[in-house]
């Protein structure tokens, strides 16, 4: 992971005075991590598992106990809490193909060359991932309004008589919140962009000989050379979707409207916390939500082994 | 983390030399233009300008109704741009100029004096002293005119009604103590992983990336706890302390750009006698300057743009709070008034924006540093 290092024997490193006393300086410059990472990672981490096997309450009217796995029970007979899990699920079918793929091929167009003046598309498509995500949302939420929204009226214009009322209705209330996130594209398009330019230029050339066509290409160099980087965006992509909350909560004020479409696994989980205050139950809601994402990282670690294709692997 | 090894990780943080080192061209040896390039070119730049067109439209948009009257955007039927109705000053009354079809056939613009359901009877403005004109037909029926007139004024009042300049004062205080503090502790911690070999050190430094997929959840009850115990809800402070202990994205940026620098000027230093701490502030970050510019730029917008943390700890000041927060407190006593509402959201995201314009190369580049190598 760091730079290549002398190889050193099996087990225990062996570390001569002068090593140690470098040594002891690397404990000290990441001293404050450290401290960081105990204090506001490690040790509330652990007390949230504690606190799923407890009784914690912010008013605290019974008094403090062992409750053994009784918010585990609550947990599995608590409709509420399927039912927002499968809005997260549902939402998170669409939305994350969209935050894989649409900057992909933003990507791709912005790395042609037949593109002309590239560098201020690429300023300008990155620019909305600056916003500050409360102003977006007052900015989109006008943007899909059903009648003075420009996207119901460019869908007007163009033919469509009764366009969707995109944030009213619960059956077009998910892609409505996927196009307001389409302001977010900036980062991956970023990051995808970098990736295009890291895959060398004799792959291609190698294909054009071979007589490859535009399609060949892409399916049997660029997408494998990418993979890596597809594959770190649909890590983050997972672990973010599965947090999802705060715009609907912006947008609907934490209601759920229209008919509990946007009742988020998050929001109920923080609607424990700090509506219910029951901390218990959010904790063990928590440690629910930590568990899906850990799992679902590792499925993708390991099917990674499948399709992710590492050029630059010398091991 | 079961099941996930340092390796796996490795792989996700370990591909600089995939991606980082190689140009993509080499400067100057574009192929030559091929016949049909002329073409792809610019069916190609089209669609990219007609993609940015509906990209950025949003925007647009929020500047038109940001100056458009309350008045305009709840009557139907007015124009897109941001305008007010054309009147004409008769007897002491402002009346409203209307495109009437006479009997004649002309189509004249007359001044509507008493609207009617069925007749109404207007003033012919050209000559005011003539007798008024009886119309027949439902006025409403008529076509208003309008004229531009930008309600530059819906700035002036949101910055009063939002009281924008302590909002943008807290802002801007949390922005820069919390990037300060975050400059200080990731210099360190990255200066550590970078340059130091010491027992445990891969597997330090694979829990601090492993932290970046930890959900938010698992840890703010107990820390929310801590906060309140220690009286910091309500203060700045759980949001400014956190920052000097360093985070897993900034680290990693640093440590990145810091192993990029070769170590012979670190060996020449110290030859010299000068010490660790020494090497780190007149070696390295005299060369590591791009790096710290983009975490400094990162973390400012950041923080100017964080909605969590200030909704948990600062909703019950709006004395302290920030401008995302004050935005939101605005939609909720505003929200009838979308001109409003749009002036404020403009008034929150143009420092960010500008400072991006201004900002973007080093902006960029600290992406792909992060991104690419993770």
């Amino acid at each position: 992971m760091t730079a290549p290092s002398v190889a050193r024997p099996r087990g225990r490193p062996r570390f001569s005075g002068l090593a140690w006393r470098r040594a002891r300086w690397g404990y000290v410059f990441i001293a404050p991590w450290i401290v960081g990472f105990l204090a506001f990672t490690a040790f509330p981490m652990i007390a949230t598992l504690a606190f799923t096997f407890t009784n914690v309450n912010l008013n605290q009217a019974e008094p403090l106990q062992f409750v053994g796995l009784r918010n585990y029970e609550t947990l599995v007979s608590d409709q509420r809490t399927w039912d927002s899990l499968a809005v997260t699920l549902k939402f998170a079918l669409l939305a994350l193909p969209v935050a894989v793929c649409l900057p992909f091929v933003v990507a791709l167009l912005l790395h042609s060359r037949h593109l002309r003046g590239s560098g201020a598309f690429r300023v300008l498509f990155f620019l909305p991932y600056v916003v500050p995500f409360v102003a977006g949302v007052f900015v989109w939420q006008g943007m899909l309004s059903a009648d003075t929204g420009w996207v119901n009226g460019l869908l007007k214009f163009i033919g469509i008589s009764h366009p969707p009322d995109w944030l009213q209705d619960p059956a077009w209330i998910y892609p409505g919140l996927v196009i307001m996130g389409l302001w977010g594209i900036g980062g991956g398009m970023i990051i995808y962009l970098a990736g295009l330019k890291g895959i060398p230029s004799d792959l291609y050339e190698a294909a054009k000989i071979d007589g490859a066509g535009a399609f060949a290409t892409l399916r049997h160099i660029t997408i494998p050379m990418m993979s890596p980087v597809i594959f770190f965006t649909i890590v983050l992509g997972v672990v973010d979707v599965l947090q999802y909350f705060l715009v609907p909560l912006v947008l609907k004020n934490g209601t759920g409207e229209p008919g509990g479409s946007t009742n988020f696994f998050n929001l109920y989980l923080y609607q424990n916390f700090f509506t219910f205050q029951n901390m218990s139950y959010g904790a063990t809601l928590a440690w629910l939500l930590f568990a899906i994402s850990l799992g679902l990282t590792l499925l993708l670690f390991r099917s990674a082994r499948h399709w992710v294709y590492y050029a630059g692997e010398a091991r | 983390m079961a099941g996930v090894s340092a390796a796996d990780l490795e792989d996700l943080t370990a591909r600089p030399r995939l991606f980082g080192r190689r140009r993509a061209r080499v400067v100057g040896s574009r192929p030559p233009r091929e016949r049909g390039d002329r073409t792809r070119s610019f069916v190609l730049t089209l669609i990219a300008v007609v993609g940015l067109a509906l990209f950025l439209s949003p925007m647009l948009r929020s500047v038109v109704y940001a100056v458009k009257s309350t008045d305009q955007i709840t009557q139907a039927g007015t124009p897109l741009w941001p305008a007010d109705p054309v009147t004409f000053g008769y007897e002491g009354k402002e009346l409203p100029l209307l495109m009437v079809p006479l009997p004649d056939g002309s189509t004249r613009q007359l001044a509507l004096l008493e609207p009617g359901r069925k007749s109404s009877t207007f003033i012919d403005p050209a000559a005011p002293d003539a007798a008024p004109i009886a119309w027949q037909g439902s006025w409403r029926t008529l076509e208003q005119i309008w004229q531009f007139a930008p309600h530059w004024e819906n700035f002036a009042k949101v910055w009063d009604l939002i009281d924008y300049p302590r909002l943008l004062f807290n802002t801007l205080a949390i922005a820069i103590i919390s990037t300060i503090g975050t400059l200080l502790s990731c210099t360190l911690v990255a200066y550590g992983f970078a340059r130091f070999r010491f027992p445990g050190r891969s597997f330090l430094f694979t829990l601090l990336i492993a932290t970046i997929f930890l959900p938010t959840a698992v840890t703010i009850i107990p820390t929310y706890t801590i906060f309140q115990k220690l009286g910091w809800v309500g203060t700045w402070l759980p949001l400014l302390v956190p920052t000097f202990f360093a985070n897993a994205y900034d680290v990693f940026l640093m440590r990145q750009y810091f192993m990029t620098i070769p170590t012979e000027m670190d060996e020449a230093a110290a030859i010299d006698g000068a010490g660790p701490f020494r090497t780190l502030v007149s070696v390295i970050l005299p060369q590591a300057w791009p790096v710290v510019i983009a975490v400094a730029i990162f973390h400012l917008v950041y923080a100017w743009n964080d909605f969590f943390g200030p909704l948990i700890y600062l909703s019950s000041n709006p004395d302290i709070q920030t401008i995302a927060l004050g935005l939101q407190r605005f939609n909720g006593v505003h929200y009838r008034d979308p001109g409003l509402i749009q002036a404020g959201t403009l008034m929150t995201l143009i420092i960010p924006v500008v400072a991006f314009l201004f900002t973007q190369r080093f902006f960029t580049r600290g992406i792909v540093i992060t991104g690419v190598d993770k």
